[in-house]
């Protein structure tokens, strides 16, 4: 049985349509192995036995009379982010505690329209606010992965560090995620799993609990590019809910796989070639350089001169809309609340209560910044170098430039509670280096793991694409996936 | 610029988060670390340059403004942590 939940989404789906197994035996198959593993990893918040095995039911009678979605009777795990109806939706935060939407997300309305499974809610940073799944009010999620011959527990990135670390210990098929800043990319570089982050509007933000919205989008972590492929095209999509989601055709996603590299140009930025970088992720870098060639593309060396400002730009733009956003959290309407002498201190008291550091620490600096005498310099300063920072991927891609190849991230996985980190907000930050100018583009940006460093952890390449060519990214992605070949991490669990 | 306590404590205020005087103190040194590290958007010359507005340039989608949903109060106040009647009960606020 426990193989069944080694398939990637492809393999289920052919065997499930060759009827070699139903759906409620790969639903139970993953129960059982979420019951036997999450207390190690820590990875879901809250398991739906039932409700997964009502849908894998509904799902195996769908196929029988002859109605087969593209996710049909494929169990997936969901971010807690993503509001789910009656179901745990709390962001990973204390002050959400207890709260259940009477509503769904269009994102998972859209998978379940396709067939899948809801195997239940993955632990995240509180309000996706972080780079290693530390700051959740559930408690760090283990990394699947661990050094060579150490036993010392990794972080699996954040903030969808529940969502890669469930992929890549085989607690789900695949998983929704979502990225502000690289809470896709960097924690599917950290498991060696695959995610992608679409371009701004392909995916509907509705119901998706709000941190940044000009920077959210929704993606899937997946154990391959073709997985990715396959979850993207049911996520996405236009939705009258969300005037940011962009009405164009959704593409098949997987027919751009094994397409020719002919042709294309590949732009390599000299400004990631950052101060202090490991040598094992510049000959990373070099090696996927080196395969993208082989297939047949051109390598260009470009210049993206903003690059060093998008992260102090995203450090007042996120946190300025995240204290916004934020403000709904009052003890009113839902979650927690905390009683005091009149409502301005059952605010003050609620909010104290119910936040964790690093969501008091983003909600202050974005008050700060956008507070008065502050706006000019910071806010509306920061939003003209966003500006800059795109005029500089539009000026690339207007000159030929198809995609951009880059490290997914600055290190691999680090160790949980990490005291360099913990002492030091910036130096946490800095994780984001590579994947945060995607996000203040628009652009989508695809982690593909590439191979493993020294000490035996994944290390991922990034692709940058252009706006809605999403095709290029899957395309790229999987003649180095085809090239690395596939990650799994040793079983010691 | 840099945060000093007051200025800790005025933004708390504002941000409607009760913070003990231990929390403000370690705030301001977390705070400022972050303030120096965006400091450095200062030397970018914006010359001309629009701030951003939307990423991807379009207009808003408009609906005709029809009611679409509602005659769900029991669904809206189901969260709440204290109701009354479909009403959300807050701590008095006029004498």
């Amino acid at each position: 049985m426990t193989e069944l939940t080694s398939l990637t989404i492809a393999e289920a789906r052919e065997k499930l349509e060759a009827g070699e197994f139903t759906s409620v035996e790969l639903t139970e198959a993953y129960l059982s192995a979420i019951d036997a593993a999450n207390s190690v990893f820590n990875a879901y918040v809250a398991v739906t036995p039932e409700k997964a095995l009502d849908m894998a039911k509904a799902s195996d009678a769908r196929r029988a009379s002859g109605q087969v979605g593209a996710l049909e009777g494929i169990p997936l795990g969901i971010k807690d982010l993503f509001a789910t109806r009656d179901v745990h939706t709390q962001a990973c935060s204390h002050i959400l505690d207890g709260f259940k939407p009477k509503y769904e997300s269009t994102v998972t309305q859209n998978l379940w329209n396709d067939g899948a499974v809801m195997l239940g809610k993955l632990n995240m940073d509180e309000f996706a606010m972080g780079s290693s799944n530390e700051t959740s009010h559930y408690g760090a999620v283990v990394n699947p992965w661990r050094a060579n011959g150490s036993n010392q527990q990794l972080v699996p990135g954040g903030s969808s560090g529940g969502s890669a670390a469930a992929v890549s210990a085989f607690l789900c098929a695949g998983a929704t995620a979502t990225d502000t800043g690289g809470s896709i990319r960097q924690p599917a570089a950290f498991t060696g799993t695959v995610g992608i982050k679409p371009t701004y509007g392909r995916c509907s933000r509705w119901g998706t609990v709000a941190f940044a919205s000009s920077l959210d989008q929704a993606g899937p972590i997946a154990r391959d590019v073709r997985d990715a492929a396959i979850m993207l095209r049911s996520m996405a999509s236009v939705d009258a809910k969300d005037t940011t989601s962009v009405d164009l055709p959704v593409p098949d996603y997987e027919a751009s796989l094994g397409q020719s590299l002919k042709g294309m140009k590949i732009g390599i930025p000299k400004e990631y070639r950052v101060e202090g970088m490991p040598e094992e992720i510049e000959k990373l870098w070099a090696q996927g350089i080196a395969w993208l060639k082989d297939a047949g593309a051109e390598i260009v060396d470009i210049t993206l001169p903003h690059t060093k400002y998008a992260l102090p730009a995203y450090y007042i733009v996120a946190p300025a809309e995240a204290s916004s956003n934020l403000a709904r959290y009052d003890g009113v309407r839902y979650g927690l609340r905390v009683d005091g002498k009149d409502i301005v201190d059952m605010y003050e008291k609620t909010r104290a209560a119910g936040f964790g550091t690093e969501v008091k620490r983003r909600i202050m600096i974005g008050t700060y910044v956008l507070s008065a005498g502050y706006y000019d310099a910071y806010y509306l300063q920061a939003q003209k170098v966003r500006t800059l920072i795109k005029r500089d991927f539009e000026i690339v891609f207007d000159a030929g430039v198809d995609a951009i190849l880059t490290p997914a991230t600055p290190s691999s996985a680090f160790g949980i509670a990490d005291e360099d980190l913990a002492s030091d907000p910036v130096k946490m930050y800095l994780n984001d280096i590579f994947t945060v100018t995607v996000n203040m583009a628009g652009l989508p940006g695809i982690a593909v793991p590439a191979g493993l460093d020294a000490k035996g952890l994944p290390l991922g390449l990034q692709l940058i694409g252009k706006p809605f060519e999403e095709e290029t990214l899957f395309r790229t992605a999987h003649v180095i996936e085809q090239a690395a070949g596939r990650f799994t991490p040793a079983k010691w669990w | 610029m840099s945060v000093d306590l007051a200025t800790v404590k005025r933004v708390a205020r504002l941000a409607r988060i009760a913070v003990t005087e231990e929390d403000a103190n370690r705030m301001v040194g977390e705070l400022n670390g972050i303030i120096n590290f965006v400091e450095q958007l200062s030397e970018v010359d914006v010359t001309g340059v629009e701030p951003m507005t939307s990423v991807t340039p379009m207009d808003m989608r408009k609906r005709a403004d029809n009611v679409t949903d509602g005659d769900k109060a029991a669904d809206i106040v189901v969260n709440a942590p204290s109701t009354d009647h479909n009403f959300f009960l807050v701590p008095k606020v006029v004498e």
